[in-house]
């Protein structure tokens, strides 16, 4: 540019031996510090975006194996069974609803805020406290959900009810294959739904 | 009455430093890159407010998308390289020495064993076609079962690295069974804990959840 014959004095020539034009060691950087910013926000890009997909939740899972009177140790007092259905409709009932002659009275919600789900969970965590507090259940014992997805569920809302535990704090909480009873349940209050 | 003289500054400004910094910065986030490996499908993962990161080794992947197909994948090229041999040999799957590699390069795999030979053996957009048509891994709730292919590649990753940390990438429409057959597979195998990898959301304001932790930790 400019700058690179600035050093010697023109063209002139005063005979004798021709002297070596004398070059500046100046180079514009300009466009190449241009190419550097150019390549750096690519690659700032690049990298913050596929940041955010690498999330992930611990899902702890009972053995399948356990005998019988293990896997039925839930209390009725602190369970609240969750049952995923078609639609994103959430039915739930207190109990893990194993007395046969005095079924539970189940419900239908979902996963809309406030009045959804999230509501259900808290009531029944209070409720478990206020158990707690008057003595009738013991110290160590927690709220248990038990969730069981319908074959018509959707993996959304699977993540969503297990996100539900994390954000309503539900430490113990397992998720259960979906029982003939349990489908019956929903059959039962959709219909009863169906005539309102 | 002479005005002094302002001396006539150059505009030229030396570009040395700047240029330093940008390629030093750029050097950094050539290096910090990791690109996104190229997926067969395309998977719109359920929001969650977990927060645990991803590690970046040892990850075994498996993808459901919408329609329920299921995809797998091993992180690391040698990982990769045992697996498809001991598959090779356990199978009879008749794979050559460029179709292992093929493997061992390539991204996850969503074909049956039968087919595989075949799928390795053509070049990149046939696979990518095959990719969109493919049925995916043939899952089953039992590990017993002989069609449960996944529950076979899901052990012979795992004799490969025991580290292997399983992580399940589905599609939030895709239906619950198809994710409960892996889990089930995954139970089969005794693997109780694995991880769900999905976006976040922000953590809902009232909740236990939104508590600062020295209340929430009870």
């Amino acid at each position: 540019m400019a700058e690179l014959d600035t050093s010697s004095g023109g063209g002139h020539k005063k005979g004798g031996v021709k002297k070596a034009k004398k070059l500046s060691t100046r180079i514009d950087l300009t466009p190449m510090v241009d190419l550097g910013f150019l390549l750096i926000t690519f690659f700032i890009f690049t990298t913050t975006m596929s940041k955010p997909k690498t999330m992930e939740i611990n899902m702890p899972f009972k053995d399948e194996n356990l005998k019988k009177e293990d896997q039925s140790k839930v209390k009725e007092s602190t369970a609240l069974t969750i049952l995923l259905s078609k639609d994103h409709r959430v039915y739930y009932y207190e109990g893990i609803g194993s007395d046969a002659t005095n079924p539970p009275k189940v419900e239908v919600t979902n996963f809309k805020n406030p009045g959804g789900i999230r509501q259900v969970i808290i009531d029944k965590k209070a409720k478990v406290e206020a158990l707690i507090r008057s003595g009738s259940l013991g110290a160590t014992d927690k709220t248990t959900v038990l969730i069981k997805p319908d074959y018509n569920s959707t993996y959304d809302d699977f993540v969503n009810i297990i996100d539900e535990m994390s954000i309503n704090g539900i430490q113990v909480y397992a998720i259960v294959d979906i029982s003939p009873v349990d489908k019956e349940f929903i059959a039962l209050t959709e219909a009863a739904n169906a005539g309102n | 009455m002479s005005r002094p003289k302002i001396a006539r500054k150059s505009t030229f400004i030396d570009m040395t430093a700047m240029c330093d910094v940008a390629f030093l910065l750029l050097s950094f986030f050539m290096l910090a890159t990791k690109f996104k490996p190229d997926e067969p499908v395309v998977v719109v993962t359920p929001a969650s407010i977990s927060q645990v990161i991803l590690p970046d080794a040892d990850i075994m992947l498996i993808t459901v998308d919408a329609k329920g197909r299921v995809f797998f994948s091993v992180d690391n090229k040698n990982i990769r390289k045992g697996l498809i041999q001991d598959m090779n040999e356990y199978k009879g799957l008749g794979l050559n020495e460029t179709e292992m590699n093929s493997f061992a390069i390539g991204g996850s795999i969503g074909t049956p064993f039968n087919q595989i030979k075949g799928y390795l053996d053509a070049a990149p957009e046939a696979r990518a076609a095959y990719d969109k048509t493919t049925a995916g891994v043939p899952t089953d709730t039992s590990v017993n079962n002989p069609d449960n292919e996944l529950a076979m590649w899901i052990r012979s990753a795992r004799n490969n690295n025991p580290k292997l940390r399983i992580c399940i990438k589905a599609d939030g429409e895709a239906a619950y069974p198809s994710v409960q057959k892996i889990i089930a597979t995954l139970a089969g195998w005794k693997i109780f804990k694995f991880n769900l990898i999905t976006n976040l959301k922000a953590v809902p304001a009232g909740t236990f959840a939104a508590q600062p932790a020295s209340t929430a930790a009870k």
